[in-house]
């Protein structure tokens, strides 16, 4: 989190540290009860350069609820630093009222009872009309989509993401980065980006088989705005082949490449850059680590790992901004960019409250075209849940551990394995589950659900991997997601400690017996990197379990003993 | 100039650069071949520069690049392959630069070591953890 100190040991004008804490001041409007759209996106024009930022919208053209996670924990050098801080401390780090909207929008707790008085958030129609407010202020404002955007419905699914791009080239972003639709298929994706009438960027898409930058992607793009000359660079998400199916797009190779990164940030600079902007899908600890490596950034729009943050947070001179995801929030950033360098800042992060803020209408009868012709197919009721469904959180979610027990039951398996992906709005208790919803948590390009046999050992191999994924202390070394879910296993995990040596206490569950390493189990599963992955598919496994079921009901998981924080 | 695996092969068709020398004896550990290069000699840390993905999208061939400036060899190591001499660059007196890159196969995470002899007959090093994954679950 950055302090009011950090802001006078920048040096920046002393405007942007007037400008840094907008944030406290809608925590007062929450508490007086008199939330209006006004007040959301009120904001004094600043400096000369606006930038708004969208990232991980997962294909959510409509309001939805999301409920923030409890659990997110930090390791190495940022343990018990944003955004790895939750729930009340969240709160008490920020100044954020309970039970106020901040409370609502930023954090877990009560997330219920809060849903129920503040309603859905999110909304593309909404999203458009935060845009077109931050446009009439500043009509030369910069739109920066951070990617994920093609991904996560039922009619993105069909459409193969062109609902997404439809409804997105009408909000007219400037630039777009990329994770989630390289698993549309790498013909698909050369399509469709082929088409964009604005900027696909990425320094790291490479081409595979030459390991040179690809054409398609280029790694950045000049803007003039408001006098001064900025520099766009793209960062896709540098672990797609190893985090999703390679074979989708063999064509193109990723990774950091932070030797690159710098040689482009040089390359535009030498080109009279007065303004290095970093569209990223790095994730938020690898931006921050990218921050201290690479010189001369001045502004990372981080997406990949879902954080919303209310403020900047500050490195060396570079400023990282959080944006949430699944189309909860806008953020704008306003920027003095004079003399060849920014001299500051002022930043706010931009709630969508589906109830507050006006939908616009154009856009509004843009996405309503987009789900008409599956109008009958979305809306159908499979059934009734009496739990908060939601999945955002290190180890399980709700959700998952719903997906889990219909793998174990429909697949008829010992044990179930569900990928620990960030996506996915929640559902409240009471409410029906469409099969929208159920979309919205399964979608993807490859959601055949296996069933196969593995020894404990593997199992033990495979929960061991993901950890690292998760809990390496050097973030370059993660890969963004969550600890993958497992049902019908339980086990313990000490973050302390190094690969190989983390994970202890497999438990079958059903027997209570501990695992053994040369035994075999049926486990099932979904999302499986592999080619030739066979099986139903997950969302209509999803589907018969819950329809069976009438009423979901799911009870606290317990399975997981965590050590080491 | 910046070094491509096309440029380098360019490079290598002139004979005098990137001649990957595979070592006969194959038992032999990673530091005993460190010590068979170097003869002993300290080895320093500035002049070398290795570049490998943090993570492996294969770990069947992983592309890698070494870089040093007026080196007259370059020796690659993988530390934790069975057999883990790469390949010893050797750059004459006329190579345009001292860099050369490769795809190298790694059996699992581990350290990749370049060791570059200095015109000066010094020796510098520099280390990469690669990570081979089974991978999985991105969000």
């Amino acid at each position: 989190m950055i302090s009011r100190r950090d802001f006078l040991q920048t040096g920046m004008a002393a405007s942007a540290i007037l400008g840094a804490s907008s944030f406290g001041q809608w925590g007062r409007l929450a508490a007086q009860q008199t939330l209006t759209q006004d007040q959301l996106t009120q904001f004094d024009t600043f400096g000369n350069v606006s930038l708004i930022h969208v990232t991980d919208i997962h294909a959510q053209l409509k309001p939805i609820y999301f409920r923030e996670p409890s659990i997110n924990i930090g390791v190495g050098a940022n343990k018990g630093l944003v955004p790895h801080v939750t729930g009340a401390d969240f709160r008490r780090l920020y100044g954020i009222d309970d039970g106020s909207p901040a409370h609502y929008a930023l954090s877990s707790g009560d997330f219920t009872a809060l849903a129920q008085g503040y309603g859905r958030v999110g909304g593309l129609d909404r999203v458009a009309t935060v845009i077109n407010q931050i446009r009439a202020d500043r009509p030369d404002a910069l739109l920066l989509d951070g990617g994920d955007t093609w991904h996560g419905s039922y009619t993105c699914y069909h459409t193969e993401g062109q609902d997404m791009v439809n409804v997105m080239n009408a909000l007219k972003p400037d630039a777009m980065t990329f994770h989630w639709e390289f698993t549309l298929g790498s013909d698909r994706v050369n399509e469709l980006v082929e088409g964009l009438p604005f900027a696909a960027l990425g320094q790291n898409i490479f081409d595979a088989e030459w390991d040179e930058p690809a054409e398609l992607f280029p790694p950045y793009k000049f803007f003039e705005r408001g006098g001064a000359k900025i520099a766009v660079i793209g960062q896709a998400f540098p672990y797609m082949p190893i985090a999703n199916p390679g074979w989708m797009f063999p064509e193109y190779a990723f990774g950091i490449r932070d030797e690159h990164m710098q040689e482009m940030v040089d390359e535009v600079r030498s080109q009279g850059a007065e303004l290095v902007v970093l569209l990223s899908h790095n994730g938020f600890d690898v931006d921050k680590k990218m921050a201290g490596k690479v010189t001369g950034i001045d502004v990372i729009l981080s997406g990949h790992t879902h954080d919303a943050l209310p403020e900047p947070v500050l490195v060396g001179e570079t400023i990282i901004i959080a944006s949430g995801s699944n189309g909860k929030f806008v953020s704008r950033v306003d920027l003095d960019v004079r003399d060849g360098r920014m001299m500051g800042f002022r930043h706010k992060l931009i709630p969508i409250f589906s109830d507050v803020i006006a939908p616009d209408p154009e856009v509004t009868a843009l996405i309503d075209a987009q789900r008409a012709p599956y109008m009958d197919q979305l809306s159908e009721v499979i059934g009734q849940t009496d739990s908060l469904l939601y999945r955002r959180g290190n180890f399980n979610g709700t959700w998952d551990d719903l997906i889990c027990d219909a793998l174990l039951s429909e697949r008829e398996a010992d044990i179930a394995l569900s990928p620990g992906v960030r996506w996915g709005p929640s559902l409240l208790p009471g409410q029906d589950i469409t099969r929208e919803d159920i979309w919205n948590v399964t979608s993807m390009s490859y959601g055949e659900a296996y069933r196969t046999e593995m020894t404990g050992e593997f199992l033990h191999v495979v929960l061991e991997d993901v950890g690292d994924n998760l809990f390496n202390p050097d973030p370059y070394y993660q890969q963004g997601g969550d600890m993958v879910r497992t049902g019908g296993l339980g086990y313990r995990i000490d973050i302390s400690k190094p690969q190989g040596s983390r994970i202890t206490d497999l438990t079958l569950l059903k027997t209570g017996e501990a695992i053994d390493p040369a035994k075999n189990y049926v486990v099932a599963g979904w999302a499986s990197v592999n080619e030739g992955t066979e099986g139903p598919m997950i969302w209509d496994v999803v589907e018969n379990h819950i329809a069976k079921q009438g009423t979901v009901t799911v009870t606290p998981n317990t399975s997981v003993t965590v050590t080491g924080l | 100039m910046e070094l491509t695996r096309r440029n380098a092969m360019i490079l290598g068709a002139g004979a005098i650069v990137a001649s990957g020398l595979p070592l006969a004896v194959a038992a032999a550990s990673g530091d005993e071949q460190i010590a068979a290069f170097t003869g002993g000699a300290e080895i320093g840390t500035e002049g070398v520069t290795l570049t490998a993905p943090e993570i492996a999208e294969n770990g069947n061939t992983v592309p890698i690049e070494v870089s040093a400036p007026g080196a007259t060899a370059i020796m690659v190591l993988a530390l934790g392959n069975p057999t883990p001499p790469v390949a010893t660059f050797n750059f004459g007196p006329l190579a345009a630069t001292q860099a050369a890159s490769t795809r190298i196969r790694l059996a699992g995470t581990q350290d990749v070591v370049a060791i570059a002899k200095l015109a000066d007959g010094s020796f510098v090093r520099a280390t990469s953890t690669v990570k081979v994954t089974i991978g999985g679950c991105g969000g």
